[in-house]
């Protein structure tokens, strides 16, 4: 049913959403190139990857930004 | 700099792959914090964040209609205000079209009126939500949906409006421009934005993969692209003085960024030249 005024009381429920199924590449990142420059989290358009710089492929959409931003080359795009 | 163990703009998004505009909006709202309310004018980020029932905001969020973001974000901290809650940050976001076209009037409103509160325009630089069409930030030379290149067009035939300095001109206590590839210079933007007490603006460049045609792992580096080759420049006016805060090592030309876009891909020398000497001046203008 819809809320009066379309009212969403549930904050952060696009989680429900599971946008990982979008992708055709996946980002892997190597923790030994990885030199905590954190450019991959500041970059990811969906809050996917977290402060240990673990990705989360349930949401990634495999847009790549972490790879072409990675200046070791830490992060690498492998076909899913 | 800082990163959160929350992010205010959680996944399961409805953005593009490569997206720009979250990019910023999760900047701007981990910069603020949780206890911020976010007005947001119709556009890619209202569309994308909250398909109804679901939303991406950890914050309180309001979406309002594309010309009145200005005026619903007066109103709500008119009435933070009253009840005594001067703690509150009080963002409106909205895209281009929703700021230098349609919502120019009541954000007017609300910078004349002096209200304490931030605005930070997302600029994509058309209406990429429905269908790319031209903004009035569209620059020249772009192609979009309503300023078709062809035989008898070269694409957007004038130049982008100056939507930071028609802001200044209100004489608010703060005015800057930002770019999605400079997230620290971005983030101290907007603190300080948020710390002065009064209205303030933030013009943010934000590259879009689907209306400007480069590769979704791109973003970043055509944000980049633009500010190096001058022309998006980063600068702040703090109580009407001026500053330039990013000047690129060496300005590099153009056409290495008009070159890396479709929308500019059909672009002739005449039309190049002619974007390098407006960029030429421009930069002149602000002393980069």
């Amino acid at each position: 049913m819809v809320t009066v005024g379309c009212v969403i009381k549930t904050p952060g429920s696009s989680k429900r959403n599971k946008t990982g199924s979008w992708r055709t590449f996946k980002p892997v990142l190597d923790k030994e190139k990885c030199i905590d420059c954190n450019n991959c989290i500041i970059f990811c358009p969906d809050s996917s990857v977290n402060k240990q710089h673990e990705i989360d492929y349930d949401y990634c959409k495999g847009c790549g930004i972490c790879a072409h931003e990675c200046p070791s080359d830490a992060i690498e795009m492998v076909k899913e | 700099m800082d990163i959160p163990d929350k992010n205010l703009l959680s996944p399961g998004h409805r953005g593009c792959a490569g997206c720009g505009a979250s990019i910023a909006v999760k900047l701007a709202l981990n910069a603020l914090g949780e206890n911020t309310v976010a007005i947001s004018a119709t556009g890619c980020l209202e569309v994308m964040t909250t398909p109804y029932p679901e939303t991406a905001w950890e914050v309180p969020f309001i979406h309002v209609a594309f010309e009145n973001s200005g005026a619903v974000a007066s109103g709500v901290e008119a009435a933070l205000r009253i009840q005594g809650k001067n703690d509150v940050n009080v963002v409106a976001f909205g895209g281009d079209g929703g700021t230098v076209d349609i919502g120019l009037q009541s954000l007017s409103g609300a910078m004349e009126r002096g209200h304490n509160l931030t605005y930070i325009c997302y600029d994509n630089e058309a209406y990429m939500n429905t269908g790319i069409q031209r903004s009035g930030a569209t620059p020249f030379g772009a192609t979009t949906t309503t300023s078709p290149q062809g035989i008898n067009s070269f694409g957007e035939d004038k130049p982008k409006k100056d939507m930071p300095m028609i802001m200044a001109a209100h004489g608010i206590p703060y005015v800057a421009t930002a770019s999605v590839a400079y997230p620290e210079d971005f983030v101290n933007k907007v603190k300080k934005a948020a710390s002065i007490n009064g209205a303030s603006y933030i013009h943010l460049q934000q590259p879009c993969t689907t209306g400007w045609g480069f590769d979704a792992s791109r973003t970043i580096e055509m944000g980049r692209l633009a500010v190096e080759t001058g022309s998006w420049i980063l600068y702040e006016i703090e109580n009407g003085k001026f500053n330039i805060t990013f000047t690129p090592e060496e300005r590099k030309p153009v056409i290495k960024y008009l070159s890396q876009q479709k929308r500019f891909r059909h672009l002739q020398e005449e039309e190049i030249t002619k974007i390098q000497k407006y960029v030429d001046a421009q930069c002149e203008e602000l002393g980069l």
